[in-house]
């Protein structure tokens, strides 16, 4: 299971401070997303990933202590269910 | 409707008509010195009506409605007849307005600078406004900020300042000659009394201002000062907007502007003495 980001057009993503202000235009609601949501639609947005290759990338760029599949899958399944993310079969 | 009043508050024009002569008769004298909506075209209607036509004169009791309702909004009776008015323009305004993102806010300005402050029922949003005004501030509104989502200006909206309870003595002492309603008791929220804003709020009404500062305070606690970072400030401040959601995009893009443009700050105050100091040294 691969997964991408929603289109930008419909996204609108302002960073503000800790927190991150997702506004998804498609639904008309802003979600308010803490790290490492930013980081996942951002890489995301460079093309589809599968849960092992989106978590060896944070881990890369992160320095993730513990990283966990389970967890990042869950994850995953909330923004798909929010419309920021989007499962895709193949790349 | 039988009688009928028009007026415009900041730049929303109102028409009310009402069935009792009561009502119209107390928004003629408070609010005497407000102008009419602009070309006699209102932007909402407010409706004080009957249910039944012997309910006009048997135990009067005054419905609310106009061109937005709440189904279930329970009559009140015609002592509060000024109140009904008051949340009946109020109920318009929550439920029908676009042109302005709407804040549940009290402001003051000085120097072309606006102070935002919201809050809880009972944080003192509407004390603080008038006891601002008592001291030399131009009051903008005890109630609803308007944020003009082009400009990211606060347009005024000062309409008559509702005092409750302790507040009404408190802000009666702070403003020996100013006009204020009819004391009314029992209502809702308890005893409640209008203050007429002084003439300066009314004349520069049209005039918006430069939000500066937003100001979350709460009353009953020792005083404490701390900065709301603008991420807090966004959730608490779509918590006090009734239009967030219907404007959309232009809502959002207006919120985060003021929330990345202007600092934010949350005060405890345990008396009115002290939130004057305290927000006086923030502005």
């Amino acid at each position: 299971m691969f997964y991408r980001a929603a289109d930008p057009a419909t996204l609108r993503i302002v960073p503000l401070d800790s927190l991150t202000l997702v506004y998804h235009r498609a639904s008309g609601i802003t979600h308010i997303v803490d790290a490492p949501v930013p980081e996942i639609l951002d890489i995301l947005g460079e093309g589809p990933r599968d849960v092992g290759g989106l978590l060896g990338i944070l881990a890369e760029r992160f320095d993730l202590a513990d990283p966990d599949p389970a967890a990042l899958a869950v994850r995953l399944d909330e923004l798909v269910a929010a419309g920021l993310v989007e499962r895709t079969c193949a790349i | 409707m039988r009688h009928l009043k028009l007026l415009r508050i900041g730049p929303i024009g109102f028409r009310i008509g009402s069935h009792w002569r009561r009502p119209i008769a107390a928004l003629d004298e408070l609010y005497r010195d407000y102008p009419g909506p602009r070309d006699d075209i209102a932007d909402f209607n407010v409706h004080l009506f009957a249910a039944r036509p012997w309910r006009r004169v048997l135990r009067p009791s005054v419905h609310i409605a106009g061109d937005f309702v709440i189904p279930d909004a329970a009559p009140l009776p015609l002592a509060q007849g000024l109140l009904a008015a008051e949340m009946g323009m109020n109920l318009q305004m929550a439920l029908g307005l676009r042109r302005y993102l709407l804040l549940h806010a009290s402001m003051v300005e000085r120097n072309g600078r606006a102070v935002l402050m919201t809050g809880i029922s009972g944080a003192g949003k509407s004390t603080l406004a008038a006891l601002l005004m008592a001291r030399g501030w131009r009051l903008m509104g005890d109630e609803f900020a308007l944020i003009d989502c082009a400009t990211g200006l606060a347009h005024a909206f000062p309409r008559l300042v509702s005092l409750k309870n302790e507040a009404i003595d408190v802000v009666t002492q702070a403003l020996p000659g100013a006009r204020f309603g009819p004391l009314l008791q029992g209502t809702p929220k308890g005893a409640i009394r209008h203050l007429v804003p002084d003439a300066r709020a009314i004349a520069a009404m049209e005039v918006p201002a430069e939000p500066s500062l937003i100001l979350f305070p709460r009353f009953g606690f020792e005083p404490a000062e701390r900065p709301v970072l603008p991420s807090e400030a966004f959730v608490r401040l779509t918590q006090s907007s009734t239009n967030y959601v219907a404007l959309a995009e232009r809502g959002f893009e207006a919120l985060t502007r003021l929330v990345q443009t202007v600092p934010a700050r949350a005060i405890d105050y345990p008396d009115a003495a002290t939130a004057l100091a305290m927000v006086e040294a923030l502005a």
